[in-house]
């Protein structure tokens, strides 16, 4: 039998292998062999973790870590290339390789007309070894490396069709948007590591506990050290997993191809920010107004992503704001105390969510690169398996289920979270803050995601009467915004342009792109009840082991805190909010089908704020961007008349000003040149009688 | 017979009675034969300098005649550049049909003045040295009488070196008249414990006179006008050997006859040098003509030297040694490309002239463009090894913020040096003026092989051969 840590090393490197061929052997080889050895390494990961996963949960696996290599050694400052393995990087590790798996075979359908599939498949594949990199660090630095290399992939991938302007601007916005929260985590880090003069995860938990309560005098005011270093490092997070203040980027992203939305943007990568707050529960525990800060930004969130999703028209951009909103339930989760609950909705959220992605996406297909949900409709006569895929994944965000008896995956881990926000609520206002927007988000996740099923799917086929691209008169225009992914194959096809109409109906898409939507289905109907035992009922503590804080290690006395059976209303509560959603959107998009655009056309005041997303675009386009303008306007000025002037310019002008002086002293009668000279002799006896004396 | 060799004064008589038997026989064989001439002349002064390198070193006639270390180094020199002065002056003149068998014996005489003038041990043989070397080179500006504006150069260079020995012999009557000697050795020990108003008076009327011969600002007026008047192998030598003479002559006044004043001498050349930089730097900026372009540069390169002097130290008067050396070298290797180049009969001594230089004579141009970074001081050229002395013992001796000073101007000077490499190598040939011409000039290409590879050898040569000379005067 092979040694697990070695299969390990083998699931982490493979895809950089096929990364490394992919990428620059991809020309050579052809893109056939490429896609194959990144999606067979891909799959060999995903075989691995699985295998992984299985001897954790059911073959009592201990925790191991592996150390590698060291990385970097300075004085006290030492970092190691490390694989480890315990019940969080278990999970992750399943999460990450099989989605990935599931995109890279998604993409030999979606990606099939397009010219550069070498280096995407190269891309995805570095996306995932750096991701991989990340969930098993066991240090801040391999922890930050394998973040970084995410940010770069996802920069390389929503770039992706590089001759795009808007997928430039959105790329170049992601990279930018994710300095400022990696600024915050860097910061964090070295907090961290002045405090405890440690990085590493397994000697940095254990001296937490003796840190609480220790402060840091700066800028004339007492810090809580922890809560400080709590916070940077929730800034971070914030910018990775698209939290407020740092979500601009995750919407824009979408003009990535919809495989790389299914994959970074909704599974894994914006995930890191929960995963990383749930692997640093020792030291939340200990910092309770950061994780206030956690949970209370994480609610905010929900609900500012939910409403945003209530008036967007384009289908990504709905799913995207829908992944936002999720991301701020795993975070109030988290800031509630409940990492198991978060963790779990992460687990859960990742098969759904990328279900709903590449369902989206089987849909473009079949729309000819339409993204526009005002131009679809009726869809579901001809692309019934996609709409069955993207009907499962729908009532599995919206959580529908009957307490006590089941559901599907969203229904267990998101009323785990709103109870346990309920429990929390008990004693600390912040949990019930969280605990009143998770159920308000419920009923607006609801109503989003199943608008976006009836628009998309029921309804008049808008498609059939020509192609009338509907125009964007409300859009702000800081936003990135272009509804549509450049169509590579309209030329082998031979209809022109044009996308779908009478003539040409859109057809189901081909076998690659529906084997993941098939298992991701079964993914989102199952994960719940298989999985929920383990990460939250009666083998929690025999799962977790300590990897979360208070449950199955030593300190084991938290767990069970949010066990305590909340009241009914709080268990039907998320039940009746959702239903309530389905049934206005129902009303909105079935029964009286046009009522909604009428309402959105005459454009009241809440509509155009949902629509422009807060004006957050705007406001940041304000302040950041035409303030820094302005700052440079300003530098620049005075660049030109104060430094140049003063500086370079103003010294040749004097130079050649006293130059030419000069040469009019110097006349070329004798007289003046003698006068000249006894002047300076004068001068100089002068300065001689003065210095004597 | 070698014993007569080894006397101290050896070089100086052998120069001494060439020039007075070359005279005759040249006014004999006519100036056709001024090539033997000039022949004879460059050979008695290799020989001279091979004399100077190795006599016996000593003090004579009562001390007024003091030949060490220091003397010897600078007339190695002195000697040498003169001969090659001679060897350039004399093709250059053959091209023109005008070779007169004067011309090497005038500069013999000037190099005996100047031999003089670095073994000088008291104010009347300063003084001697100093005008025989003058008149030499006044009669040398005007050389070409025919030509009005070489007339004119050598007539103003007349008469304000006249005016500048009336404010040096003046200055020596006040140091005779407050020291009570004329001896350097007296008048240490008379200012040992700090000179009087009166010596310092004296002092800076022979600081004056002197940095007239340098052409130290304010005191440079004549140098434009001189040098673009006069015939260029002249300039070519008055830029060399002159400057050294009178710096060492210089470093010697200073040194040996006025250490106990050197507060006083020091800042007042740290003046000078201070307003040579500006002069040279800011002046050359509007020139148009090479040779005046090359005359604030002269002017600004004294600054650097005077500066070595000002440091008053052992490693100044090394470093001013050694940049008045590669500084000869370059200037004389300029002069030679210019001498060299020639359109429709005119010498191309305009910079305007130069556009388009790499088209028609790119070896001429490389060597130019060689030179002129060099001059600018840019690694690794001579002209850097050169500024990098003196600004090294500038700073050593604490006088960091003239050398910041001078480090400003080379940095504005390097714009007309750059005009020049900027104009041969990126402007159109200005065409229809015809061809242009070039003479021979291995002196050019050995100056500019000289300016970066060699350099480096030489130095190494060179940087204890200066040291040693410096050693002289026995400072810290």
């Amino acid at each position: 039998m092979v040694n697990l840590e070695t299969l390990l090393v083998l699931a982490v490197f493979g895809p950089l292998v096929g990364a490394i061929v992919a990428g620059l052997f991809g020309k050579r080889i052809g893109n056939v062999p490429s896609q194959t050895v990144t999606t067979g390494l891909l799959f060999l990961s995903c075989a691995i973790s699985w295998y992984a996963f299985a001897r954790h949960t059911w073959g009592g696996q201990e925790r191991f870590v592996v150390e590698l290599l060291p990385f970097i050694q300075i004085g006290d400052f030492m970092s190691t290339w490390s694989i480890r393995f315990d019940a969080l990087s278990a999970t992750m590790l399943i999460v990450v390789t099989t989605v990935s798996a599931l995109v890279h075979l998604y993409s030999w359908g979606y990606m099939a007309d397009d010219p550069g599939k070498p280096r995407f498949f190269a891309y995805l594949s570095l996306f995932t070894f750096a991701m991989l990199a990340l969930v098993t660090a066991n240090d801040f630095m391999q922890l930050f490396f394998g973040w970084e290399g995410v940010g770069l992939a996802s920069y390389l991938l929503i770039g992706f069709w590089f001759h795009k302007a808007t997928a430039n601007a959105a790329s170049i916005k992601a990279f930018v948007v994710n300095r400022v929260g990696d600024f915050g985590f860097a910061l964090g880090i070295f907090t961290v590591f002045a405090m405890f003069g440690t990085i590493r995860f397994d000697e940095l938990f254990p001296l937490i506990p003796s840190m609480a309560g220790k402060t840091w005098h700066f800028i004339g005011q007492d810090w809580s050290a922890l809560n400080l270093a709590g916070f940077l490092l929730f800034v971070g997070a914030c910018g990775k997993s698209a939290q407020f203040f740092l979500h601009t980027w995750l919407p824009d992203a979408m003009e990535g191809p919809t495989p790389v939305s299914a994959l970074i943007h909704a599974a894994t990568m914006v995930t890191a920010g929960v995963y990383m707050v749930c692997l640093l529960s020792p030291l939340y525990e200990h910092a309770l107004i950061a994780r206030d800060i956690v949970c209370i930004t994480g609610a905010v969130t929900s609900l500012f992503a939910a409403t945003v999703g209530l008036a967007q028209n384009d289908i990504k951009r709905v799913i995207a704001y829908s992944t936002c909103s999720q991301l701020g339930y795993m975070f109030f989760a988290a800031g509630v105390g409940a990492y198991d609950a978060a963790m779990f909705h992460l687990f859960t959220h990742a098969a759904f969510k990328a279900l709903l992605f590449l369902g989206a996406g089987s849909v473009i297909v079949g729309m000819h690169h339409e993204q526009d949900m005002r131009g679809m409709g009726g869809l579901r006569k001809y692309m019934p398996l996609t709409f069955a895929a993207m009907t499962i994944g729908t009532i599995a965000i919206t959580g529908l289920g009957w307490p006590g008896v089941g559901g599907f995956a969203g229904f267990y881990s998101k009323d785990a979270i709103i109870e346990a926000a309920y429990a929390a609520g008990q004693h600390n206002n912040a949990g019930m803050f969280a605990f009143w927007i998770g159920v308000i988000v419920a009923g607006l996740t609801a109503y989003y995601s199943w608008r976006l099923a009836f628009m998309t799917f029921e309804g008049s086929k808008k498609w059939a009467h020509g192609h009338a691209h509907v125009a964007d008169d409300h859009a702000s225009h800081a936003q990135i915004e272009s509804h549509s992914e450049p169509d590579a194959s309209h030329d082998d096809h031979g209809h022109g342009h044009h996308g779908v109409d009478e003539h040409h109906p859109p057809k189901e898409s081909p076998a690659p792109i529906l084997i993941p939507l098939f298992v991701l289905s079964v993914a989102a109907i199952a994960a719940g009840f298989v999985f929920a035992p383990y990460f939250l009922g009666e083998h929690q503590a025999d799962y977790w082991r300590g990897a979360i804080y208070g449950i199955g290690g030593e300190g084991a006395h938290a767990a069970g805190e949010h066990h305590e059976h909340p009241p009914q209303w709080v268990v039907f509560a998320p039940l009746v909010v959702s239903v309530l959603g389905l049934l206005f959107a129902a009303w909105f998009y079935l029964v009286k089908e046009g009522l909604a655009k009428r309402l959105a056309d005459n454009g009241g005041p809440l509509h155009s704020f949902f629509y422009n997303k807060w004006f957050f675009d705007e406001l940041y386009d304000f302040v950041f961007v035409k303030g820094a303008k302005a700052i440079g306007d300003a530098f620049k000025w005075a660049d030109k008349n104060l430094i140049d002037r003063l500086g370079p310019d103003g010294f040749a002008w004097s130079s050649l000003f006293s130059a030419g002086r000069l040469s009019r002293i110097q006349s070329g009668y004798v007289y003046h040149y003698a006068f000249v000279m006894l002047l300076g002799v004068a001068g100089l006896l002068t300065f001689a009688f003065w210095l004597v004396s | 017979m070698l014993e007569l060799f080894n006397h101290p004064a050896a070089p100086e008589a052998i120069i001494a009675i060439a020039a007075l038997v070359l005279l005759p026989v040249g006014a004999f064989v006519g100036n056709a034969r001024a090539a033997l001439i000039s022949f004879l002349g460059i050979l008695v002064l290799v020989a001279a300098a091979i004399v100077a390198g190795s006599n016996q070193l000593g003090v004579l006639f009562n001390g007024a005649f003091v030949h060490d270390d220091f003397a010897a180094f600078a007339k190695v020199a002195i000697f040498l550049a003169s001969a090659v002065a001679i060897y350039l002056g004399h093709g250059w003149l053959a091209r023109r049909d005008d070779e007169k068998f004067e011309f090497p014996v005038l500069i013999m005489l000037a190099a005996l003045g100047m031999s003089m003038m670095v073994s000088a041990g008291d104010l009347i043989s300063l003084y001697i040295g100093v005008e025989l070397q003058s008149l030499a080179l006044y009669v040398l500006a005007a050389f070409r009488r025919d030509e009005a504006k070489a007339s004119e150069a050598g007539l103003k260079y007349f008469v304000l070196g006249a005016l500048s020995s009336g404010i040096l012999l003046y200055g020596v009557s006040l140091i005779y008249g407050f020291t009570g000697s004329l001896q350097f050795a007296d008048i240490s020990a008379a200012v040992a414990g700090g000179a009087g108003t009166g010596a310092v008076f004296g002092l800076v009327f022979l600081i004056c006179g002197l940095a007239f011969k340098v052409s130290a600002a304010p005191f440079h007026m004549w140098t434009p006008d001189v040098y673009e008047g006069a015939p260029t192998p002249m300039v070519a030598f008055f830029a060399a050997a002159p400057k050294l003479a009178a710096m060492v002559l210089f470093a010697r006044a200073m040194d040996a006859g006025f250490l106990g004043a050197q507060a006083q001498w020091s800042q007042v050349l740290m003046v000078i040098a201070a307003i040579s930089f500006v002069v040279g730097a800011v002046g050359g900026l509007v020139q148009k003509n090479i040779k005046r372009l090359l005359a604030y540069s002269s002017i600004a390169n004294i600054g650097y030297a005077i500066l070595g002097i000002a440091a008053g130290t052992q490693m100044g008067l090394q470093a001013m040694l050694v940049f008045m050396v590669l500084y000869m070298v370059d200037v004389t290797a300029f002069f030679a490309v210019i001498m060299a180049l020639q359109r429709n009969g005119q010498e191309m001594d305009t910079i305007e002239s130069l556009r388009g230089l790499k088209r028609e004579k790119p070896g001429k141009a490389i060597v130019l463009t060689i030179l002129s970074l060099s001059v600018l001081g840019m690694p690794p050229f001579s002209g850097f090894w050169a500024k990098y002395y003196v600004f090294k013992a500038a700073i050593g001796a604490g006088l960091w913020p003239i050398a910041v000073a001078g480090l400003v101007a080379s940095v504005v000077a390097a714009f007309y040096y750059l005009r020049i490499i900027k104009v041969m190598w990126f402007d159109e040939p200005v065409s229809p003026a015809g061809p242009s011409r070039a003479g021979p000039s291995w002196v050019a290409m050995a100056g500019a092989a000289f300016s970066f590879p060699l350099v480096l050898v030489a130095l190494y040569w060179l940087d204890p051969l200066a040291r040693h000379a410096a050693a002289a005067f026995g400072l810290q």
